[in-house]
């Protein structure tokens, strides 16, 4: 079992340090899968289900990486699934965040020191001759090959809207103020562009809505197109999950698309050159 | 859950409805005034009357003038009722009273009557915001009978120079006195806290001072807890106007400008504690 990778370009190292950012942000505990082309990082959302991911990110390596080395397990199934505390990893690259961070390369490998570590050299620039080396050691619990199926890549739920988000900077303020008045949020969204954040709580109905947006197409819709276009399908899923996603504004993303289950789930899939994150939030109750 | 569309939302038999095109100035006012949860409020022609009270012993009152609205119309003499103050400001911040430069948030308020919600419709680049704040009987409000022909003592001042003063105070004591004179010290706030005695004087003669009528030295003593609610006013406000009557109830009114230039005052009554043995 052996990875190690190297990143020159600051856009990228700050990009990894944001995505790190938000999984620490969303749970204590954190999958991370390598495979030959991609990593991937999985958070499994507890007590759902056949442990449901609930968070899905894919990063390719070509676009992080200018060098990599990597074998898994065996010949056969060369991967290498690794958890870890994602605070930790965040905690190490947290430098990088600030836009005035200097460094010249980060090179994350695997490496088995008292116990097994992500271990992560960063060179930093220096004025003389020798370079200062920065290391870091965070340990990690390789998992066992019989352990792997629960994470495997989730599949695409069926939904019954789907539908691109408004820039995230403006949900997320909606969304924290709803979250004063309520604890949960309904999502619900139609054919036509419309999205529609409510609360109901005993002093008020709170109710916005987005009007005109674009929506994806998807070549996998059966029968579901016939529907009305002005029905509103929707969930109501619990407004702090949703917020820990929507601070994932950091990462820039190009596109955010929400996928509405009716009453089951929302689907929130954002998509970036070099980064795609998927994130599953269970309905909290039928509304 | 449906959509309706615009001509269906226009409520026409509306028997309160107002307009302006920048919520920031009624969301700056009522921020100032959020120590409690409910408040009552009162429309009438003149504008909105919003009262917080604390304890039955300190009342917050804020004016907000109709002219400081677009449009602004009411069909009877005045309504009353109760609601909850926290949810209404949290609405009409929804978007945030817009970043610098950007368009601000449009507002617009219906009351149709007693038993239904106040309802708030407000609007930033085409995103729109539904709200329906439940409203209650109103409660029985105090009245601090705080005529002008009483007053014996009156200072109005920057604000600056008195927030630096409240904001100050020692928290370890329980009781503010405050000493008004037509002679030195003039004006005086002092603490009895655990570490010692604080007193702040400001002359008569202080820049800070805009106007001084003072008939009669008065010294009083008012709970901090009671006080410090009014500081968050007197933090927004340009101007203050401390008042003191013979019975030793004090009114604060703070001139606040809002981001249109309007003017808008919010007046503090708080009751001075009772004491066994007065000097």
């Amino acid at each position: 079992m052996k990875f190690s990778g190297t990143m020159i370009e600051l856009g990228c190292i700050r990009q990894f340090a944001l995505v790190i950012g938000s999984l620490a942000r969303l749970a204590k505990l954190c999958v991370l899968r390598i495979t030959r082309t991609h990593l991937y990082f999985i958070i499994n959302e507890p007590g759902t289900v056949h442990r449901a991911p609930g968070l899905w990110a894919e990063l390719d390596q070509g676009h992080y990486f200018s060098t990599v080395t990597m074998s898994g397990v065996s010949e056969e199934h060369n991967e290498i699934f690794l958890e870890f505390e994602p605070d930790k990893l965040s905690g190490t690259l947290s430098v990088f965040k600030s836009n005035n961070a200097a460094v010249r390369n980060l090179k994350i490998k695997l490496a088995k020191k008292l116990s097994p570590c992500l271990t992560l050299e960063m060179q930093m620039p220096s004025f003389s001759e020798h370079a200062r080396t920065v290391v870091h050691d965070v340990p990690v619990l390789p998992l066992p090959r019989r352990q792997w199926h629960l994470y495997q890549e989730p599949e695409m739920p069926h939904f019954t809207a789907s539908i691109y988000l408004p820039p995230l900077k403006k949900l997320r303020h909606v969304v924290e103020r709803m979250k004063n008045l309520s604890s949960s949020l309904t999502l619900a969204a139609n054919r036509k562009g419309t999205l529609v954040l409510s609360v109901t709580s005993d002093a008020a109905n709170v109710s916005t809505y987005f009007r005109n947006l674009t929506m994806p197409t998807w070549d996998l819709e059966g029968a579901a197109s016939q529907m009305d276009e002005e029905q509103l399908h929707s969930a109501t899923v619990e407004i702090k999950k949703l917020i820990s996603f929507l601070a994932g504004e950091q990462i820039g993303p190009c596109k955010v698309i929400c996928n509405i289950v009716d009453d089951r789930m929302v689907h929130l899939f954002l998509l970036h050159d070099d980064v795609i994150l998927q994130y599953f939030l269970p309905a909290a109750r039928s509304s | 859950m449906s959509i309706h569309p615009e001509e269906e939302r226009e409520i026409n038999d509306g028997h309160f409805r107002a307009k302006t095109d920048n919520v920031k100035n009624i969301l700056q006012i009522l921020k100032t005034m959020n120590f409690r949860d409910q408040a009552n409020v009162v429309l009438s022609p003149s504008g909105i009357k919003v009262t917080v009270e604390n304890a039955k012993c300190a009342q917050a009152n804020a004016f907000i003038e109709s002219d400081l609205f677009q449009e602004y119309e009411i069909e009877e003499e005045m309504v009353i009722f109760k609601l909850n103050l926290t949810s209404w400001i949290e609405c009409l911040n929804i978007f945030g009273g817009g970043t610098a430069g950007a368009a601000t948030p449009s507002l617009k308020m219906v009351y149709r009557g007693h038993g239904y919600p106040l309802v708030l419709e407000l609007e930033e680049d085409g995103v729109v915001t539904d709200c329906e704040i439940k409203t209650e009987e109103p409660e029985d409000t105090l009245d601090f009978d705080f005529f002008s022909t009483e007053v014996m003592n009156k200072i109005i001042m920057r604000s600056e120079c008195l927030k630096e003063v409240f904001t100050d105070l020692d928290v370890t004591s329980e009781m503010v006195e405050i000493l008004m004179s037509p002679d030195a010290p003039y004006f005086r706030v002092s603490t009895f806290g655990n570490y010692g005695t604080s007193q702040t004087e400001i002359s008569m003669e202080s820049e800070m001072v805009e106007h001084f009528e003072c008939k009669q030295t008065l010294k009083q003593r008012y709970r901090l807890s009671l006080l410090k609610p009014s500081i968050k006013p007197l933090t927004a406000a340009l101007k203050v106007s401390v008042r003191m009557d013979a019975r030793g109830f004090l009114c604060l009114q703070f001139m606040i400008r809002t981001e249109s230039h309007h003017i808008c005052f919010i007046e503090y009554f708080c009751c001075p504690e009772e004491e066994d043995s007065d000097d």
